[in-house]
């Protein structure tokens, strides 16, 4: 297909990473991902860019700035403030042609998921999505890109050597949020939304902020967990009432989701949510991959388990050989006497 | 109406597992099925070809085997399946496979909507249904759980947000990818089993779709996968308790105050 000779690739230059935007409000995962894109750009010798679609409030650009963003590109207009594929994809197909970035890399959220996939579509370019790790080939400068494969069995590294941009998404907390540097400063480049951008775009008739159906763990601190060891839902009002204590929140294995013990809100993992916790104690979870890249970055994993031999019991920080019912009682006691 | 569902063969298993000697996966029994996703797209189309009329068309891109699931497709209410299944399209990434799926469609003729899973559980990817959208130059809607409203131009869907969800509408022809929530499929009866054993499903080639053999394929496709490996270790090292359960207790609950977390 329409491979990129290696003069026309040089054109490429500067990481970009796209703002994920919620009523005016750039979202976290855009400064992990600020965070992530900053040490490619320097192995580059580029710049880290971001594509900013949408009404921004006052101090957001600046943020974007501290945390390591040279310049911004700000598309300020109303159309924008509800997510509609078409138009942003639209803009940033318009934006990438203009400016030619190198690498672009995007939230895997909602949003992202629908709109990269459509960008990467019309500007020919390869898209690995869900990336774990994000690296520059000091050789030729290729994005390696490494991302769970196979059901997460299997770490995949792929690369896209003939196209440009380079895109890749990336979870929300998979990456860690860099420290602000309040100095730092940088440039906006100001652009608007021209006619041909609304050719066939959607209408936004309605939009409902809820979390009603969300659980949301990854603001909590601590998570308690549990999975097919937990034995069903009874099992889980225990690990409820360890998480009211240390006011936490409790998640769960896709076992014990799949089994109806709880419901998918509380699902980590894979096809779950990813969180990076201060605390995640797994509890009758035998850690298999899938379950392992939603919750591997947490700063401290505690595994329960009357197996010492599982995957989880194998890399937790403390692990713990026993029975979960009698443990987790016990551990309540102790809690209570303090 | 006329809606075409577009269904991915996955391997049946939700625990794969890794043989820790060769570091592959063990693939011995492992059996094949319908992308779990995907049951959903085919329901919300039986349902929409029910209410509305018209023709459902199930189409999957994969090896000859495929055939199956689609004939599942029919046992549930599909009119029509068709595989597209062809050497030349071994190895296509997301991007080349959207392609051909969108050929297909076009080949089909004169689709009102087309409906796709949220993700196919193997590769997880999500990309295949805003990529054939792109192809075709079509309005998307990605995870759809609910249609409220469709008429001869339009559709009105429901998506999902990770903070709440927004309603849209769009002008037909138009992609959706459907979640879990929109619906509770269907299981076969047993005269739909029966029909679907007798039904015809042609199988198309990338000539019979027109495909561009340079957009097509493994060499066709923008990414290449160039190493795997076993996923990295946790680089730390494991504090062990071990013993009665009320030394574990107080153990854990020791370490947790040194590290200030109680
Ligand atoms: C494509 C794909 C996506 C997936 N996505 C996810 C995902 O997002 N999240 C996820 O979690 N999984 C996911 N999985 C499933 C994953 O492979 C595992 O099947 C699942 O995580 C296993 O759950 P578990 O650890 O709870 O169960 P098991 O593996 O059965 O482990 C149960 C553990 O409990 C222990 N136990 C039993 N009784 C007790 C007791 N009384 N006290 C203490 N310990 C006890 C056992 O020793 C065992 O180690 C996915 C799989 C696939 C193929
Ligand atoms: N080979 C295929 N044949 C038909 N449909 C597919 C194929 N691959 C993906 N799809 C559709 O695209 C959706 C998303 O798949 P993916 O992008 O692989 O996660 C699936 O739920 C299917 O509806």
């Amino acid at each position: 297909m329409i491979a990129l000779t290696e003069n026309s690739k040089k054109e490429y230059k500067n990481i970009w990473v796209i703002a994920e935007q919620l009523s005016g409000h750039i979202q976290q995962v855009t400064h992990e991902l600020i965070g992530a894109a900053r040490p490619l750009a320097d192995d580059r010798g580029s710049e880290v860019w971001v594509f900013s679609a949408g009404p921004c409030f006052d101090g957001q650009c600046e943020l974007l700035f501290q945390y390591g963003a040279d310049k911004v590109i700000m598309v300020e207009d109303d159309r924008l403030l509800n997510f509609n594929d078409e138009l942003e994809a639209n803009i940033l197909g318009r934006m990438i042609e203009k400016y030619k970035p190198e690498v672009v890399i995007c939230g895997a959220t909602t949003r992202g998921r629908a709109l990269i996939p459509r960008v990467a579509v019309t500007k020919v370019c390869g898209l690995t999505a869900d990336c774990t790790e994000l690296s520059i080939d000091p050789e030729n400068g290729d994005l390696l890109q490494t991302r769970p494969a196979f059901g997460g069995n299997i770490m995949a590294t792929i690369r896209s050597s003939n196209h440009r941009p380079q895109m890749a998404t990336v979870r929300p907390r998979v990456m860690k949020v860099p420290e602000p540097d309040t100095g730092r400063t940088g440039t906006i480049i100001t652009e608007s939304i021209i006619e041909e951008d609304l050719a066939g775009t959607k209408k936004i008739l309605e939009v409902y902020h809820s979390d009603e159906n969300t659980v949301n763990l990854a603001d909590a601190q601590i998570i308690i967990s549990g999975g097919r060891g937990v034995k069903g839902p009874k099992g889980f009002e225990l690990l409820k009432k360890l998480a009211n204590k240390v006011e936490g929140a409790v998640g769960a294995s896709r076992a014990a989701v799949d089994a109806g013990w709880i419901a998918y809100s509380h699902q980590v993992g894979q096809t779950g949510q990813t969180v990076q916790t201060k605390v995640y104690m797994a509890c009758g979870i035998s850690g298999q991959i899938q379950h392992l890249v939603g919750m591997q970055s947490s700063d401290l994993i505690i595994a329960i388990d009357k197996d010492p031999n599982t995957p989880l019991m194998q890399m937790a920080d403390i692990a713990v050989e026993g029975d979960l019912f009698e443990i987790i009682p016990l551990v309540l006691e102790e809690i209570t006497k303090l | 109406m006329k809606i075409v569902v577009c269904i991915k063969q996955v391997p049946a298993t939700t625990d794969a597992k890794i043989d820790p000697e060769t570091k592959r996966i063990i693939r011995e029994g492992v059996k094949a099925e319908l992308n779990p996703f995907d049951t959903y797209a085919v329901e919300e189309g039986v349902k929409l070809r029910k209410r509305f009329g018209g023709e459902l068309i199930t189409l999957s891109m994969g090896p000859p085997s495929a055939v199956n699931s689609l004939r599942e497709t029919i046992s549930v209410g599909a009119d029509k399946a068709v595989l597209l299944s062809d050497r030349a399209l071994g190895g296509s990434d997301t991007w080349a496979t959207s392609y051909a799926l969108a050929k297909a469609i076009e080949k089909i003729g004169d689709v009102d909507l087309v409906i796709c899973g949220k993700q196919a559980v193997d590769g997880d990817t999500a990309q295949v249904g805003p990529g054939i959208a792109a192809h075709l130059c079509w309005m998307q809607a990605t995870y759809v759980n609910a249609v409220s409203d469709i008429t001869e131009e339009s559709i009105i869907a429901k998506r999902m947000h990770e903070d709440g969800y927004d309603i849209c509408e769009m002008k037909l022809p138009a992609v959706i990818t459907v979640v879990k929530g929109i619906n509770t499929p269907r299981v076969p009866t047993l005269k739909g089993r029966l029909m679907s054993e007798e039904v015809d499903i042609p199988t198309w080639s990338a000539a019979d779709i027109g495909a561009d053999p340079e957009k097509i394929g493994l060499m066709a496709s923008p990414t290449r996968v160039v190493k795997t490996n076993p996923p990295p270790p946790r680089e730390s090292s494991t504090i062990k308790i071990t013993g009665s359960s009320e030394k574990c207790a107080k153990e854990l609950v020791r370490e947790l105050r040194l590290r200030s977390i109680l």
